[in-house]
């Protein structure tokens, strides 16, 4: 068994609205999952299918192979799951709640204390061991909920919003924590900050109303940008007519655009037809035209453009759909 | 059983986590003495039982039982743990039992902390103390079998009030529905068989029988079974609605 959290077609709806709509997906372990989409595309909702807390109206989700609707207890022994919100036992301490935890998962003695320690140590929670819940900060708060989910060391994690709240130090720690886990584990983490997707996913899925709209690496997705593989450059203000002309003459590139221009020079930005780089192509067909070019970068794409294409244009369509 | 007790545990110590445990115990006692010594003109009796301490006692889980239930469920849907809890390797069941195991436990300690009115009574004359101990359990039982009515009732709702509201309500029905006033008014329009079935109903009927000091199976079987029901009604109401 490779797969180690699979949802198969996992459907829930809430009165009329559908919210999540037939959500099928597989993480192996080694593998980190950012789950994107758009606020109540059904991030959150999946997650809670996922994790065995809200039953699916049609689907099933299994945890190394338990189905967590039948089979629960199994389930959730290899399941860490980090809710919406980070939600804490507001009288109880950080180490308090550790302890409920550990002694829930079965865990006595000095196993226990071993893995409490270890969640502390690995959640940075040393400081707050023995402050209650209700008196520390979102960040804290969260990092306790963290701790929480990885004390038993699970097979599967599942983690809404790890880092929301976090401070920039705090969230490079628990991205370090998460890539650090990642190499035994399925791992899924749902974020709004499409930067966490580059820095920790190994794999990204967008979701937008309830369905995959996306799935892939984060580089396979930057390849649906449209300025993927453009490449902007500037040249001396005079020598920009010129070069415009060059480079529509090129083979495999597309549409060439002024970014802007100045007194001493331009930016030009040129789209390749394919998503083939054509950066080299450029290079050579400025110089032979004696082009001097004082800047050339090769643009990647940004997620965020990707994101913001796919899931807005989705919702066009669906608005046409329904007429 | 192990959940079970990690979960009472917790919710205990959440009792005594803020100061409204302490008040709750010092109320409790206090007005067991209030409803003993005033209401039941226990010195004015002449007698040496317990009965004016124990007549009450119905009427006093009435408002504070559904106090100490009330947080039970509707805490945890309220801040969200209801997600985490759940999400452990713990079944539903082992949940609502450890809970209200908890509360029980709890109301078990206030009706100890009545104690003096055991030894008072015992200092001013004779008592039968088989029948105070019966009535302790008794007592004890009425306190549980409501305790379940009012977990269930908290599981229903995300607002405490809301809880409590419910609860008291519940109970009242299961505390009047054995008084004279309810009987006679069923007596008149209903066959006997149903007015009997009404009167086994009430908590108050069997709690009667066992603070005469009669421990009968047939009324320990109704407070288990009504407590049984809640609990069941309780694992029921969350499988059926945990995201809500």
């Amino acid at each position: 068994m490779t797969e180690m959290l699979v949802l198969d077609n996992l459907t829930k709806r809430f009165g009329p609205f559908v919210a999540v709509d037939g959500i099928s997906l597989e993480v192996k372990p080694g593998e980190v999952l950012g789950f994107l989409g758009p606020n109540g595309a059904g991030k959150s909702t999946t997650m809670k299918m996922a994790a065995g807390f809200l039953i699916p109206d049609a689907g099933i989700a299994r945890i190394c192979g338990h189905d967590v609707a039948t089979d629960a207890r199994a389930a959730k022994q290899h399941l860490g799951y980090l809710p919406e919100g980070a939600p804490g036992y507001s009288e109880m301490t950080a180490l308090g709640m550790l302890r409920f935890a550990a002694s829930i998962r079965g865990l006595s003695g000095a196993a226990a204390r071993t893995a409490i320690d270890s969640a502390i140590e690995r959640a940075d929670l040393a400081t707050v061991a023995n402050q209650t819940i209700e008196t520390l900060s979102k960040g804290f708060k969260r990092r306790v909920g963290l701790a929480q989910a990885i004390l038993h060391d699970p097979d599967v994690l599942i983690l809404d919003e790890p880092t929301d709240g976090l401070d920039p130090n705090q969230k490079h720690q628990v991205r370090n924590l998460i890539r650090d886990m990642a190499a035994q584990k399925a791992i899924i983490i749902s974020t709004h900050i499409l930067e966490e997707v580059d820095a920790v996913c190994s794999r990204a899925v967008i979701i937008d109303r309830g369905r995959i709209v996306a799935d892939g690496t984060a580089r396979e997705l930057k390849r649906r940008a449209e300025n993927h593989n453009a490449v902007v450059m500037r040249v001396a203000a005079g020598d920009l007519d010129k070069a415009k002309k060059a480079l529509a003459a090129l083979k495999g590139t597309g549409r060439v655009e002024t970014v802007s221009r100045g007194k001493t020079g331009a930016r030009l930005r040129v789209y390749p037809v394919t998503t083939k780089s054509i950066a080299s192509d450029v290079a050579a067909a400025l110089k032979a035209k004696r082009i001097h070019v004082q800047e050339l970068n090769v643009e990647e794409g940004r997620l965020e453009d990707v994101f913001r294409d796919i899931t807005s244009s989705e919702a066009e369509l669906a608005e046409v759909a329904n007429g | 059983m192990g959940n079970i007790l990690t979960i009472a545990k917790r919710e205990l110590k959440a009792y005594f986590g803020t100061p409204i445990a302490y008040v709750f115990l010092a109320i409790f006692v206090a007005l067991t003495g209030v409803f003993t010594f005033f209401i039941g003109d226990f010195l004015g009796r002449g007698v040496a039982d317990l009965q004016p301490f124990f007549q009450y006692h119905p009427w006093l889980y009435l408002m504070l039982v559904p106090a100490i239930s009330m947080r039970l469920w509707a805490e945890e849907r309220k801040s969200g743990t209801i997600e985490l809890l759940m999400t452990l390797p713990v079944t539903t069941t082992e949940v609502v039992i450890g809970k209200w195991l908890a509360g029980w436990v709890f109301l078990g300690l206030a009706l100890v902390l009545t104690f003096p009115i055991w030894i008072t009574v015992n200092v001013l004359g004779d008592p039968d103390n088989g029948v105070i101990a019966a009535s302790y359990v008794g007592s004890f039982m009425v306190a549980g079998a409501f305790l379940a009515i009012g977990a269930c009732m908290s599981a229903l709702t995300r607002n405490q009030v809301i809880a409590f509201v419910l609860a008291a309500v519940v109970c009242f029905l299961f505390v009047m529905g054995g008084s004279g006033m309810v009987l006679d008014a069923a007596a008149g329009v209903l066959p006997d068989v149903v007015v009997q079935a009404i009167g086994n109903m009430s908590a108050m009927v069997h709690f009667d029988n066992i603070a005469r000091g009669t421990l009968d199976v047939s009324d320990l079987t109704y407070f288990v079974s009504l407590t049984v029901f809640w609990l069941f009604a309780n694992v029921l109401t969350i499988e059926l609605k945990k995201a809500d």
